[in-house]
């Protein structure tokens, strides 16, 4: 097993099913002769040509649209959008179009497309170029979300992601591309649906994505070593459909449970994590769960007020100790 | 057109036309529901541009005024009627109604409502052709308004630049909903606006379907020949309003006659009449027929063809699960 960042994670996904399937195809801005933003699809111009690795204009709703309409006929496109606050520009077709396509089409038509964005607050780029927008990608009917956590994940969503006749949308974050994690030498698909268990315990399940499990894990860690409180990590690697008997189990042997989120709350993962603790365990809680996520701000450039905004693992233990009466 | 070409012609119009007032009437007694969106005075344009393509072989996206265009790929007019009514048999198993006509295998890639969206689809389309080889091209019928939204521009910079295998044909009916071309679009003739992108334009008469097909014949073989995009204007009218909900107080009954007196029917049955190819006495008992097929067949079909079952709501949102098991779980079925 490899040790590998997670961007050549993602481009060796990319690499593999091109090789295997002349209809798998990227396009982006930036992906090809530049080599990608975050380098994900290095090397894939000069193997692969233009036809099949496509720098686009920058027109994120007309090649997102294009893609679309090219997966009607079976191709299979993974869209780069450079940021996920670029992703409003492409909603109306990711929305309108893809996940809706096999419904209004009774069964007859289907949107195979990958559409992967690099989203969440990096270092003071302001509010235009940090937002978390999973929450808003989560609640449409006819699309899969998932976002990976580590290159092992990265690797293995986005193989299954191309193969699913669905439209899935990764949530990537854009300080996670550098990385390093093992990753297996042999073809590996991640499944689409379902969560991790990234820390096992039993006071207390952390639940997390993508970056803030590495919040959970650190907080699982002080807190094991300062305040003997066994905390579980659930990494929920797919955001829809959230693994509700998964969710159900662990707070089931635990009582308790906090989400962390680098979302915004209102309307954000944490609510929808809650919703299905009451809905399926309700009567095993011990305290009522706690969520952890950013202020409703748009992202200050500040780096005061932006470390302000964004929680990380203190945030997490400070929740729990809460939970437990100690703080 | 040869002669046998145009009869068949007339006949097709007139199916579209009666089938369109037929809805009208169905939706007035409440059997259609949601949105009606109806093609009366502006069938030369989709007839004359698919008498120049190949029907059921080259792909075909609309917006939501779509029945007629998915009538002419080939779907039966029971299954889009039944989809009006939104029965299990209609065209999209009565999940998309009216808007969202499709029928994959005549490649009628579908209505849809958001006006605008097919651009980029139709160039999608065209790219899966130009990766696959084939020779088929999309064909994307589109209203005049469609031309303000972003992705107009986006998508003919990107068929351009690609040199994409796809036809866009603007029928201008001079009304996006209830305002007028002049009150909404800066330049009236669309056809201008795609010089800037470097893709071959040209504009006619959309009441005629021979000036129609006459035209589409140079923008079809001109992307089925690999020169890349066509866009072609057919200038034309809707007669009735931009959807049922709409009493066209934007505009007076005059115009509306004006209009009428260029009726894309009667101009071809007028020429056929004088031609001595066809009586006035034939051309009504066509009529007849065709009403009679109408009530007999579509509306009959329509009405006894089943509602879809309240258990299958949520079929259709994502794929079959059997057929995605290692995808979902990780693990080979």
């Amino acid at each position: 097993m490899a040790q590998i960042m997670l961007w050549e994670a993602i481009q060796r996904a990319h690499d593999e099913e091109m090789a295997r399937d002349p209809l798998v195809i990227c396009m982006g801005e930036d992906i090809g002769v530049a080599g990608g933003t975050y380098k994900a699809t290095k090397g894939l111009y000069e193997k692969y040509g233009p036809l099949r690795v496509m720098d686009t204009p920058i027109s994120e709703g007309g090649f997102t649209g294009l893609a679309i309409g090219a997966s009607f006929l079976g191709v299979r496109p993974v869209v780069e959008i450079m940021s996920v606050n670029f992703a409003w520009l492409a909603m109306d077709q990711m929305f309108n179009s893809a996940a809706k396509i096999r419904y209004m089409s009774g069964g007859q038509l289907e949107a195979p497309c990958v559409f992967r964005s690099a989203g969440g607050a990096a270092h003071q780029l302001g509010a235009q170029h940090s937002a978390r927008m999973e929450k808003v990608f989560m609640g449409i009917a006819g699309l899969r979300v998932v976002t990976p956590s580590n290159p092992k994940q990265a690797y293995g969503l986005l193989k299954s992601a191309i193969r699913s006749n669905d439209p899935v949308f990764i949530n990537e974050h854009e300080l996670m591309y550098n990385m390093k994690g093992e990753v297996p030498d042999s073809e590996y698909f991640h499944p689409l649906e379902g969560s991790d268990i990234a820390r096992s315990g039993t006071d207390v399940t952390l639940f997390g994505y993508n970056i803030s499990v590495h919040w959970c894990l650190k907080a699982a860690e002080i807190l094991d070593k300062q305040y003997g409180i066994s905390a579980e990590v659930i990494d929920l690697y797919s955001l829809s459909p959230l693994d509700r008997a998964g969710i159900k189990q662990s707070v089931s042997k635990t009582h308790r449970a906090v989400i962390a989120e680098e979302d915004e709350a209102p309307v954000g993962v944490g609510a929808e994590i809650i919703a299905i603790i009451n809905e399926e365990c309700f009567f095993e809680l011990d305290a009522a769960p706690v969520r952890v996520h950013s202020a409703l701000v748009p992202q200050p450039y500040n780096h005061t007020l932006e470390k302000a905004a964004i929680p990380d693992h203190e945030d997490v233990v400070k929740a729990v100790l809460k939970l437990f009466g100690k703080a | 057109m040869k002669i046998e070409d145009k009869k068949r012609v007339l006949r097709e119009m007139v199916l579209h036309r009666r089938f369109e007032e037929r809805c009208y009437q169905a939706y007035i007694e409440r059997k259609i529901g949601g949105f009606l969106h109806l093609y009366p005075g502006q069938e030369a344009c989709c007839n004359g541009v698919m008498e120049a393509a190949r029907p059921g072989h080259d792909y075909v996206i609309t917006g939501y005024r779509d029945h007629v265009h998915a009538i002419k790929c080939g779907s039966d007019p029971k299954e889009v009627m039944a989809e009006l009514y939104g029965k299990e048999t209609g065209s999209s198993k009565g999940r998309g109604g009216s808007m969202h006509i499709f029928d994959a295998a005549h490649r009628f890639m579908g209505g849809y409502a958001l006006v605008g969206g097919p651009f980029p689809l139709a160039a999608g389309i065209a790219k899966a052709i130009q990766l696959k080889g084939g020779d088929e091209i999309a064909i994307c019928f589109l209203g005049d308004a469609a031309n303000n939204q972003g992705v107009f521009h986006e998508t003919l910079n990107m068929a351009a630049l690609w040199n994409l295998p796809v036809l866009f044909v603007c029928e201008n009916n001079r009304y996006g909903i209830g305002t007028s071309i002049e009150r909404s679009t800066a330049v009236v003739h669309q056809h201008k606006r795609v010089a800037a992108y470097n893709i071959e334009a040209s504009e006619c008469d959309g009441q005629d379907v021979e000036v129609v097909y006459e035209h589409a014949r140079k923008a079809v073989d001109h992307v089925r020949s690999g020169k890349g995009p066509y866009f072609l204007e057919l200038m034309t009218y809707r007669y009735r309003g931009h959807s049922m909900s709409d009493s066209r107080g934007y505009r007076t009954r005059e115009e509306e006659e004006l209009w009428k007196q260029r009726d894309p029917i009667f101009i071809l049955r007028d020429r056929l009449i004088a031609a001595g190819e066809l009586t006035m006495e034939a051309y009504e008992a066509l009529e007849k027929e065709t009403d009679a097929y109408i009530e007999n067949e579509v509306i009959k079909f329509s009405e006894e063809s089943p509602e879809p079952r309240v258990e299958d709501l949520e079929k259709y949102v994502l794929a079959d699960r059997a057929s995605q098991q290692q995808w979902l779980t990780g693990q080979a079925a």
